[in-house]
């Protein structure tokens, strides 16, 4: 990938910088310009927004055939991630058995290499999503 | 007013690989070697892992815990011997990460295995002198040793981050002291990819007589002796070597257990020391006093003199943050599969 | 607007086609559909091409006048445009032609869609595929054309109870009719066990719940109702289209297991044709992963919405069903060359409407419908085709 275009959205691919609409509040991922419920309205009114970094399972997969620059980490699991603020975003879910996650399991924002441009090339970092951590002693 | 430590973090990847199965696969003894390190099983990092990684996530653990401002950070430095790149600073992706960016200093440090504490001394003069309200220290590995080599056996992964400040501190540095000489025990050259060693060399006249040295140092300076700390901890590239350096000082094994994570995780370089006080401030109470010595090849030691505060009562913790459980939280791998997360194997797409 | 009727159809042999180029393909399926519409080449007005990636599978942007010109058209400077959108180009090339000839700007205006897909390894023709999805926030996290199907795939089971069962039965269903293709890339069929045995591909999906990647290419000609019985005595009237689009990726959807885009268009294409679902015979629909028809038939509202497992494996479906779909045998198994698929399906449902479907016809067919889909579901095109007694 093209470096600038990578670097430009390492805001939002570290700390999950989204948008609030300024004219009905709603929160997108990734930011967007225009917000898709209030259209012409909410021009210039989005406001960048570090969102939620936990969230919940919507929809997964393990996936076994693996594009080029993916292959070292198959199989691995892909998901459908909705944040607590309600932005949903696609994500690899780590540190997790296939045979545990399940659709509505509560994930957390982790930060890890998503690729990088070859052996010599730049090394591409952002969010990956693991299982919750417990906030209290496991029984 | 004190510097001290404000928040710390601590990462360690989860993958185990025992000595055993690495010396299955060269027809050593593992057992005996084993024994000899006095390691029971070394850290390995994910396919997906790296020192930036692993320094964001404990840099991020460091602010949970800290809950301040970051742009109050005014300094990032990030001691490693294995940064990913050979230039282009871990520590502007720490910052970016953790929301430090843009009006702040940062740095990559490197000294062997105490490029990290080296890093602690940085922030807290900067701090003390005033140019800066907080700065992360950050010591950091992914160390390598070559296959079949003997560094191979306990060359393991893992980062802690110290946040350095003055208020609240819930531990202030009493006082620091170093000891460097050119002893040239541990090396990697430019573009090689894994380091070289002494073998016996490494030990009397490198990690002995530099932690030694520095520990008298600090007794000297605070007109201290090894019974009044309530822990102590060492750099350890090994079982053995931490524990026959705290004999000598005067330490008993009880002082030390609480900050010897090698058994369990093997010798994470840069962040091992770091990761040791850390384990330590997750049981610390107040007035606790920490004595810790680090030691980085090459060759130097840094000592640091920490009294623990009222401030540690009110600083969050959860369990999956404390040492001793990311330790004991662990999945092990085989030889086959930690050559292929360590990229021994070469794939055609460099991946 | 006048009305427009399908005048001549052809296309290749879908597959892999080794020993031909991209512009020989497009080329075949042209001439076999001007031979079909008994129109000579002078008399082309326009052609509308779909085309999904020739600039990443053969490094060749511009295709619709390259495509022009090895027709011999070059010296009387056709008007050419090429179309894209995803998997949807052949459809939005229909659409596009549909309007030129409805307008009462073009008389005869072909409608062609093709892709060569093999001439880059398959690894890399699946890299290419995903880039129908977003690729700033889905691919670059590791997801593939594949896998995003499979999270709609396993979230229509836990919403509905669709079994792994019900998704391969689309795969049997598919094989069967593609045997009784000659066109098809497949003409073997499948059992149930080798579809649920194959090699996982996104679990659920395995590489049998996959279409293949193929070379081919297919063709239409349109010219106004009022003077197709000119050039030919079977015209098929085009009497309804919608074209809808939706959120680039699809974490953004309303609802991961509904294409509302397909919702949509549906709906317009129906309400413009004056036609409802029951007076449907057939209809050939996206079926790039099995889960893509199970949806497809939901939304088109042929069936209920989450019953789509059910009724495939009831054989709702199947040629003596209710409603045939996929007669061709789909894009699973006639195949998938990418741009050619939205004109590949119109020229099997010209075939069917004319009774010249062979082993496959369906019977009584008098009404028929389409419907292709970009990326994973934010491009979807439907039209209603009529036969004209």
């Amino acid at each position: 990938m093209a470096i600038p275009r990578f670097w430009r959205e390492i805001q939002s691919r570290y700390n999950l910088v989204g948008t609030r609409c300024g004219n009905c509040g709603t929160l997108d991922f990734p930011p967007r310009d225009v917000c898709p419920k209030c259209g012409r309205k909410s021009v210039g009114k989005m406001e960048k927004v570090p969102l939620s970094d936990s969230g919940t399972v919507v929809s997964y997969t393990t996936i076994h055939h693996a594009p080029k620059g993916f292959d070292g980490t198959k199989p691995y699991l892909l998901a459908i991630v909705e944040l607590k603020d309600g932005a949903r975003l696609t994500s690899q879910i780590i540190d997790c058995d296939p045979a545990d996650i399940a659709i509505g399991m509560p994930v957390e924002a982790t930060f890890r290499k998503l690729g990088q441009d070859g052996a010599s090339g730049i090394i591409y970092y952002g969010y990956k999503f693991r299982p919750s951590l417990p906030a209290t002693e496991e029984t | 007013m004190d510097v001290g430590i404000v928040s710390y973090g601590a990462y360690v990847p989860r993958y185990r690989i025992a000595p055993e199965e690495i010396a299955r696969v060269w027809g050593a003894d593992g057992v005996a070697l084993a024994r000899s390190l006095a390691i029971t099983r070394k850290s390995v990092p994910g396919p997906d892992e790296d020192v930036i990684t692993i320094s964001v996530e404990a840099a991020r653990q460091a602010m949970d815990r800290a809950g301040i401002d970051p742009q109050d950070i005014g300094a990032v430095y990030v001691g490693s011997e294995s940064h990913p790149y050979a230039v282009k600073p871990t520590a502007t992706v720490v910052a970016e990460a953790i929301g430090a960016t843009p009006d702040l200093t940062a740095a990559d440090f490197e000294f062997a295995c105490k490029a990290g504490t080296a890093a602690i001394q940085t922030c807290m003069g900067l701090v003390g002198s005033g140019m800066v309200k907080y700065g992360m220290a950050i010591g950091s590995d992914t160390s390598q040793g070559a296959p079949g080599d003997v560094l191979e056996y306990s060359a393991s992964a893992g980062g802690a981050a110290i946040l350095i400040g003055q208020d609240p501190v819930i531990a202030k540095i009493n006082a620091t002291s170093s000891c460097t000489t050119d002893t040239p025990d541990f090396w990697r050259r430019e573009g090689a990819q894994y380091p070289s060693h002494g073998g016996r060399f490494t030990g009397e006249p490198a990690y002995f007589k530099h932690t030694l040295r520095c520990s008298s140092n600090l007794f000297e300076e605070m007109g201290t002796e090894a019974s009044d700390y309530n822990f102590a901890v060492f750099h350890q590239p090994n079982g053995k070597f931490p524990l026959r350096a705290a004999k000598k000082l005067g330490f008993t094994e009880e002082q030390v257990k609480t900050g010897m994570l090698v058994r369990e995780i093997g010798n994470t370089y840069s962040g091992a020391v770091i990761l040791g006080l850390c384990a330590i401030l997750d049981d610390a109470k107040p007035g606790d006093r920490i004595f810790m010595v680090g030691y980085g090849s090459g060759a130097g030691s840094d000592g640091f003199d920490i009294t623990v505060t009222d401030g540690i009562e009110k600083m969050p913790q959860k369990p999956a943050w404390k040492v001793w459980n990311q330790a004991a939280k662990n999945q092990e791998i085989d030889y086959v599969t930690y050559a292929r997360f360590r990229g021994k194997i070469a794939m055609p797409t460099g991946a | 607007m006048r009305d427009v009727a399908i005048i001549g159809v052809g296309d290749t042999r879908f597959g892999e086609i080794w020993d031909k180029s991209f512009r020989e393909i497009g080329i075949e399926a042209g001439l076999k559909a001007l031979e079909d519409a008994n129109v000579g080449a002078e008399q082309i007005d326009a052609l509308y091409v779909g085309n999904m990636s020739a600039g990443k599978f053969i490094d060749q942007e511009h295709v619709s006048a390259l495509v022009a010109d090895y027709a011999g058209l070059a010296n009387q400077h056709p008007a050419t445009f090429r179309l894209e959108g995803g998997g949807a180009g052949g459809g939005l090339a229909l659409a596009s032609a549909f309007m030129a000839v409805a307008s009462g700007l073009w008389d005869v205006v072909v409608a062609g869609g093709a892709e060569k897909m093999t001439d880059v390894g398959e690894e890399e023709a699946n890299r290419i595929l995903s880039s129908t999805a977003d690729q700033e926030w889905e691919t670059v996290f590791g997801a593939t054309h594949a896998a995003l199907h499979a999270m709609v795939a396993r979230r229509h089971m836990y919403d509905f109870g669709t079994t792994r069962e019900q998704l391969a039965a689309v795969a049997v269903k598919n094989h069967r009719n593609g045997a009784k293709n000659p066109n098809a890339q497949y003409q073997r069929e499948l059992t149930l066990e080798a579809v649920l045995e194959a090699p996982v591909v996104a679990d659920p999906l395995g590489v049998l719940d996959c279409a293949p990647l193929s070379d081919g290419a297919a063709v239409v000609v349109l010219c106004p109702m009022d003077m197709a019985r000119k050039f030919n005595d079977t015209p098929v009237r085009i009497v309804g289209l919608g074209v809808a689009s939706d959120t680039i990726a699809l974490h953004d959807r309303r609802d991961i297991t509904t294409m509302d885009s397909t919702v949509v268009a549906g709906k317009r294409a129906l309400h413009m044709a004056k036609v409802g679902t029951d007076e449907i015979q057939l209809a050939e629909v996206h079926d790039n992963y099995t889960i893509s028809e199970i949806l497809a038939i939901e939304d088109l509202r042929f069936v209920e919405k989450g019953k789509g497992g059910p009724a495939t494996e009831e054989g709702v479906t199947e040629l003596d069903g209710d409603i045939a779909v996929n007669p061709s045998g789909g894009l699973k198994a006639r195949g998938q060359p990418v741009g050619a698929t939205g004109i590949a399906q119109a020229v099997e449902v010209v075939r069917q409407l004319r009774g010249e479907a062979d082993a496959r016809q369906v019977d009584g067919a008098e009404v028929g419908l389409t419907h292709v889909q970009g990326g994973t579901g934010a491009t979807a095109v439907v039209h209603v085709f009529r036969r004209e007694n």
